[in-house]
């Protein structure tokens, strides 16, 4: 039999090929109208937070320490009025077998792929997932390709995105990298036709079940060593799983933390330009991700995305990359540990966030990410200035993405910025009221107040204000 | 030049820019999508340049234009950023004050 390859005809067998290359039909969760059971999205495949803490306990995942910091902590305090200025933990999600969290998101994925008799698994991903999935499919024996969006058009590589290469193919993966554009899930899709590999998607159930049992372990270990529970967990956002997962392993632990997003503000900079794309520094948890999967979660690589933040989300706040850059160093130097710096956007949020809150209570940062030539912040910031980008000190607020990186000239001038998630939320609002055929009933209504985190009336406004 | 089963690294052009679809920036339209990908030489010989095919790890077949034998990581810290070290001195100095800095 003869395959139409071309561009058209393989983005056309879009959802037979992901149906054969997951073995969930996502039409069962459909509802009618706008309507879909989420909670029957996330309880599909079979796997309950008690499956995936042994499957994680299995693969060596999880259960990572988590470490509080007495010197940010004090140096947040002279920021702060008095009397205020939190303890600051981090949850160390480094010392997972591929450094960072993102291997509970692989683990089950990786197990189901094996169960279900896949000979292997591929991901789509230029950051720490690759590494993730690619070490969980060496200690589970199946085989491994990850696909990245790695070079701009003059093949120059993002070095964080090499290292990750580097890392992906010693744990014996396939690495495929692509040059910058989005058709980088036309490649996906031939390569899941091709070799009938497993999806390991992101944005699966298993993909965002799988970090329910980082904020399962938060609560219980907080109740283990200081007798109660956080009072502001801080997630970095990008496709929204992190958040998600987290949240709702929160909530099963009995935990009421509030719940914060943190991105990395790349206002301004577009993700599929090829002369832009070497001139960010992070290369996730940011602004060009988070935003849109935030307000248009259904526009991954699965029909229905398992990642909803905004169900979640109490606060979203942004920080600029020298704020980012600014804390990785000071948890060098302060703390002792040398981590990320993109992994560090949570705690570049939480160490402005906890001058806001009273010292007795407890901000987290809940996770941290291995770091390493080519992604460490010094290789960072010299691929930037060789770029042509500028590095200042001053007030990061004045930061330009593309243009300068503002260090803040003192810790103080580190300030979290509140982006407007009423905002997000009405956006999201009127993207899905935009799919019905008909005025939204009760039913859609509540849904939607659901999938914002707000009220039926809120949803209502936003409505009235689009029909006026 | 390389010899049958060495591991090598290939480059082709997955889309032509006339081919490339989507919602994309006007940059990104007139450059092809590209694609680089390792494995081990199928040919007899080849030299860098030709077309020739690999087996990657995962015992895939592709097909590009020979780059690189043995290809390495060239990975590395950068040039020395002096910023870091004004951000470590000020850190210290802003937690610990004066002499202590």
């Amino acid at each position: 039999m003869i395959v139409d390859r071309s561009y058209q005809a393989v983005t056309g067998r879009k959802g037979e090929i992901i149906h054969q290359a997951m073995g969930v039909d996502y039409s069962q969760y459909e509802r009618g109208g706008i309507l879909f059971d989420y909670e029957a999205l996330m309880n599909g495949p079979g796997y309950t937070l008690e499956d995936h803490i042994r499957i994680q306990r299995q693969y060596n995942v999880g259960n990572t320490p988590i470490f509080e910091l007495h010197n940010l902590t004090a140096l947040a305090r002279k920021c702060a009025a008095p009397g205020k200025g939190a303890r600051i933990f981090v949850k160390d999600e480094a010392s997972n077998p591929a450094g960072s969290f993102k291997e509970r998101r692989a683990a089950a994925s990786v197990y189901h792929a094996k169960k279900m008799g896949y000979k292997g698994v591929i991901a789509a991903t230029s950051g720490n997932y690759g590494a993730a999935v690619a070490s969980q499919a060496a200690m589970q024996g199946l085989k491994c390709i990850i696909v990245q969006e790695c070079y701009d058009s003059k093949a120059s590589g993002q070095p964080e995105i090499i290292e990750k290469a580097r890392k992906c193919e010693a744990l014996g993966a396939e690495v495929l990298q692509l040059s910058v554009g989005p058709e980088l899930f036309y490649e996906v899709l031939m390569m899941l036709e091709d070799t009938g590999y497993f999806n390991a998607s992101l944005y699966s159930a298993f993909g965002v079940g799988g970090v329910e049992t980082l904020g399962w372990e938060l609560g219980h270990q907080f109740m283990e060593r200081c007798g109660r529970h956080p009072d502001v967990v801080v997630c970095a956002n990008a496709g929204g799983g992190n958040l998600t997962g987290t949240a709702r392993g929160l909530r099963k632990a009995g935990c009421g933390a509030q719940v914060v997003a943190a991105s990395v503000d790349l206002k301004g900079l577009s993700m599929a330009s090829d002369k832009q794309f070497n001139r960010k520094s992070f290369t996730t948890a940011h602004t060009g991700f988070g935003v849109p999967y935030a307000t248009d979660p259904d526009h991954s690589d699965v029909p229905r995305s398992a990642a909803r933040p905004l169900r979640y989300m109490d606060r979203y706040v942004t920080v600029k990359q020298g704020e980012v850059f600014y804390i990785t160093e000071a948890l060098a130097v302060l703390e002792g540990m040398e981590k990320g710096p993109a992994g560090n956007t949570s705690l570049a949020a939480a160490f402005s966030l906890a001058q806001e809150l009273d010292q007795d209570q407890i901000i987290v940062a809940q996770e941290t990410e291995y770091t390493g030539a080519g992604k460490h912040i010094q290789p960072q910031l010299s691929f930037a200035r060789q770029n042509g980008i500028e590095l200042l000190f001053g007030d990061p607020q004045t930061e330009i993405p593309g243009t300068n990186i503002v260090f803040p000239a003192e810790p103080a001038l580190l300030r979290a910025r509140d982006a407007d998630l009423n905002h997000m939320r009405a956006s999201l609002i009127r993207r899905q009221a935009a799919h019905a055929a008909a005025p939204l009933t009760d039913a859609e209504i509540a849904y939607l107040a659901e999938e914002t985190k707000s009220s039926p009336e809120f949803v209502r406004m936003v409505l009235e204000k689009l029909g006026g | 030049m390389a010899k049958r089963n060495d591991w090598v690294r290939i480059h082709r052009n997955v889309l032509e820019p006339e081919e490339r679809t989507g919602k994309l920036p006007e940059d990104t339209k007139k450059v092809p999508l590209e694609m680089w990908v390792k494995g081990r030489l199928q040919e007899e010989q080849a030299e860098i340049g030709d077309e020739v095919t690999v087996k990657t790890c995962v015992g895939r077949i592709e097909h590009g234009r020979l780059i690189e034998v043995n290809p390495c990581y060239e990975l590395n810290y950068g040039v020395f950023v002096p910023e870091l070290l004004t951000m470590e001195e000020s850190l210290r100095s802003a937690l610990f004050g004066g002499d202590e800095a």
